[in-house]
């Protein structure tokens, strides 16, 4: 099928304004977005810029606005955008450096600074062996440890649009990660972070970070069990 | 003039070895990891069904048993004191990670789950064993998001989007690295005692494949310009279960929960080809398997692929003919959302990629170039050995998919390259650490960038009349169409010259964009430069080894040949051609035997 392809282009070296290129490609029903990136980079415009790496939905590098939705571009076909006009644009809420790529690091630095590591000081299982953990408890917070940190939920959400310091719904999900794994002992230290001006409370259930998961985790939800407990200080 | 970075190891790559290395050399050495991805993009994410150790949670089972299986498996060429190492290691080695949080799927008493997987089997029945220790499907993605969260917790320091151009060698000792900031292009000197390689493999060299995109074998190729040798090139695993047309891997994991696969007449083949294990044979054997079937017609509608079935029906039906039991003895049978619980990746990979819903629907399926058996030298402790009798290049290290120590032979078995990096990761971390802690900080060469200069100027500098996507694409169809699952003289001779020609084309590329922030193309074009070289290396190596093991299928000699080939190949690249010299194999308590299954 003919399509029309448009992306938001911007050479930091060379254009004072950000401008979109076109382009009429012919393509496969069945091929991602990212494969026409790639159409685009190879033989049309070799200096076209943009992150990927798996091309199957587990990395996380390509994360990017497709028809105005965010999308892992290796995980989104063209019959799936229902279109013959593709416009693809950089993540909003991070600084565009050039074309597609955006500046990662503040979205790193708030994933690190709900310590998004396990902690538990306790002494290891004599044996030597595992830690027991039955399958109820991993179900409480197995969904949220799908995240691929692509960004596609934090930079769909309007608060993290209108105010960079709210560490964004990735960060939360993976604080909800470890706040709910019966294995860690640092929840009331990342519920304390999660208080604090940034946190949770500038959630305001837009919904916009579930529906942009390419990972269908249930983030509202995370958010909302993450808020019960800095209330209630309970883990129920 | 280049900032300088001085660190006394420098790690290269962000995936499970490196981050394993890293976490370890920092324990007393001064550390810094080099990542051309940001590292939780690195392709260990991509592991799916597990990682095996001897835990014994479900049934009885053994390192030893382990450690028989990769010796078959590698069909007699793997070096069995470094294989038997890695099987006892990877026990604790799976605690290590359960320690460190990672959520492993449980038992009902809520120790690790473990599931069958290809040639893992009870060494006293040779049925298949439940090993591969496994969160849900997405097992390499936990290890990943675990070493990296450790790697936070522990402040390890990270240049991440680093692409490592040149590693330093002055008068034999190991200086550093010189690495390419992807941001602004500015070349970084990093002053070293000790690297350690772990940037994974090069499977993109293939038109089908299951690697990423960063797959391009970067460290492979950096060290090979500076002397290091590559072994065993010619062994390339084929996985047997890539998503028709587009590579995508769909885990053994499918078939260890009873998944089984199909030719167009509804035949399960795999009992033909493997009559005790079946469907869990080793990945070589059932990718050949369903390239004799559709060689014989028997892919679906004619075509070049076959049904992965996993929907209730078929897994009972088959379970039932098997004789299966669940632990406690009672028959195995399963529900539809059973199965989809245990592989939700896969599951929504079939309906993202294909609309297929496996639940319902079997799957097309074709064998995906998947991963690189062989690669640096090293021994069992990741220090890289440079020749015949492996010498030890002092202060060098590899480890992960980019090393060949050799544990995975001529094939790897599945759940083995999470035990490789998490292993060899540490041990490459620890020596590293200590060589480092002993050694003085060598002196820099005099111009220490100007062979990742001239390597740039060439891409900068070239006529213009050649595309960097067309000559990949050139590369990836010979290599998939003649240095494929199998091979014969002709192909290899024909793709040798195919791929020299595409090396002289490759000359004449020019980078079009001029400027310095994210230029994409020319590190791309770079990458390009190192699939070649790597390509032409396999095929060299695959021509000349005149038998059939493992992964290296030559129809023109159908045999394993024990009296002459029992041994690695080792290549050394100069200037374009390729030497290649043997070392022999490591055989300890598994004297050579017929490999069937």
């Amino acid at each position: 099928m003919k399509i029309t392809l448009k992306i938001f282009r911007f050479h930091p070296e060379k254009d004072k304004q950000p401008h979109y290129s076109t382009y009429e490609l012919d393509v496969e029903p069945t091929e991602r977005v990212l494969d026409l990136l790639e159409q685009v980079r190879g033989f049309h415009d070799t200096t076209l810029a943009f992150r990927r790496s798996c091309a199957h939905g587990v990395c996380g590098s390509d994360a990017m606005r497709i028809n105005g939705r965010n999308y892992l571009a290796c995980k989104v076909l063209v019959r799936d955008l229902n279109a013959t006009h593709i416009t693809v644009e950089p993540l909003l809420g991070l600084r565009v450096i050039k074309d597609l790529i955006v500046d990662m690091d503040p979205f790193f630095d708030h994933y690190k600074s709900i310590l998004p590591y396990l902690v538990n000081d306790e002494p290891l299982p004599a044996d030597g062996k595992e830690r027991l953990q039955s399958p109820e408890e991993l179900e409480r917070f197995e969904d949220t440890t799908k995240c691929i940190l692509c960004a596609a939920c934090t930079t769909s959400c309007p608060s993290f649009w209108s105010n960079g310091n709210y560490v964004g719904p990735a960060a939360i999900v993976n604080a909800h990660r470890f706040i709910y794994d019966s294995r860690d002992r640092a929840a009331a230290e990342r519920l304390t972070i999660l208080n604090q001006q940034g946190g949770v409370w500038r959630c305001r259930t837009a919904f916009n970070c579930t529906e942009a998961c390419p990972r269908d985790i249930q983030i509202t939800k995370a958010i909302a069990e993450v808020k019960h407990a800095v209330q209630t200080g309970k883990l129920d | 003039m280049p900032e300088t970075h001085t660190f006394d190891v420098i790690v290269v790559g962000g995936g499970g070895a490196g981050l394993m290395a890293a976490m370890n050399a920092s324990k007393t050495a001064h550390t810094a990891v080099l990542s051309k991805l940001y590292p939780s993009r690195s392709h260990t994410g991509a592991a799916q069904g597990g990682i095996g150790a001897a835990l014994g949670n479900l049934e009885e089972d053994h390192p030893e048993w382990h450690t028989y299986d990769s010796v078959k498996g590698s069909d007699w060429l793997g070096d069995q004191d470094a294989i038997e190492f890695m099987c006892e290691e990877a026990v604790q080695a799976v605690y290590d990670l359960e320690h460190w949080g990672l959520p492993f799927s449980r038992t009902p008493e809520g120790r690790i789950a473990q599931r069958p997987f290809g040639g893992h089997t009870n060494n006293v029945t040779g049925k298949p064993v439940r090993r591969s220790c496994y969160a849900a499907d997405r097992t390499g993605h936990m290890i990943l998001q675990t070493l990296y969260q450790q790697g936070i917790k522990n402040g390890i320091e990270f240049f991440n989007e680093y692409n490592v151009i040149d590693l330093l060698v002055v008068d034999g000792a190991i200086a550093g690295v010189i690495a390419i900031e992807q941001a602004t292009s500015e070349l970084h000197i990093f002053h070293s005692k000790a690297v350690i390689f772990a940037t994974g493999g090069h499977g993109r060299i293939w038109e089908i494949t299951s690697n990423a995109y960063a797959y391009t074998g970067d460290g492979a190729a950096v060290c090979m310009r500076r002397g290091i040798p590559m072994e065993d090139m010619e062994f390339f695993q084929f996985h047997p279960t890539g998503i028709n047309k587009l590579g995508i891997l769909i885990t053994e994991a499918v078939r260890g929960e009873g998944g089984v696969l199909v030719n167009n007449s509804g035949e399960r083949f795999m009992e033909r080809y493997a009559p005790n294990v079946k469907d869990l044979a080793s990945r070589d054997v059932i990718s050949r398997a369903i390239y004799f079937e559709v060689r014989e017609g028997r892919g679906i509608n004619g075509q070049r692929y076959v049904y992965l079935d996993a929907t209730a029906e078929t897994v009972n039906k088959y379970a039932a003919l098997d004789g299966r039991t669940r632990p406690d003895g009672s028959p195995y049978r399963v529900t539809a959302d059973e199965i989809l619980s245990k592989i939700p990746d896969i599951t929504d990979f079939c309906r993202t990629y294909l609309g297929v819903d496996p639940a319902k629907e079997p799957i097309p399926v074709q064998p995906t170039a998947h991963y690189a058996m062989g690669g640096i030298p090293t021994n069992k402790f990741g220090e890289v050995v440079i020749d015949e009798q492996n010498s030890v290049m002092p202060g060098l290290y590899a480890a992960g998919e980019c090393a060949c120590v050799s544990i995975h032979g001529a094939n790897r078995l599945g759940t083995n390259s999470l035990v490789d990096l998490i292993v060899f990761g540490k041990y490459a971390g620890l020596k590293a650490a200590e060589f480092a802690l002993n050694a003085s900080l060598p002196p820099l060469p005099k111009d220490p960038t100007a062979y990742t200069r001239q390597q740039f100027d060439i891409l900068r500098g070239g006529e213009g009349t050649e595309k960097v996507a067309k000559l990949a694409q050139e590369m990836k169809a010979v290599m998939f169409d003649d240095v494929g699952v199998f091979r014969t003289d002709k192909g290899l001779g024909e793709a040798v010259d195919k791929i020299q020609a595409l090396r002289e084309r490759f000359k004449k590329v020019k980078v079009a964009d001029s400027g310095e922030i994210f230029n994409t193309e020319i590190v791309n074009a770079w990458e390009l430069g190192n699939m070649l070289d790597l390509a032409l290396v396999t095929a060299v190596a695959a021509r000349a080894r005149t038998e059939s093991r493992g992964a290296h299928a030559r129809e023109d000699y159908p045999k394993r040949d024990d009296v002459n080939w029992l041994k690695h190949s080792l290549a050394w690249w100069s200037e374009g051609s390729v030497k290649l010299g043997f070392k022999p194999v490591v055989i300890t308590k598994y004297p050579p035997k017929e490999r069937t299954y």
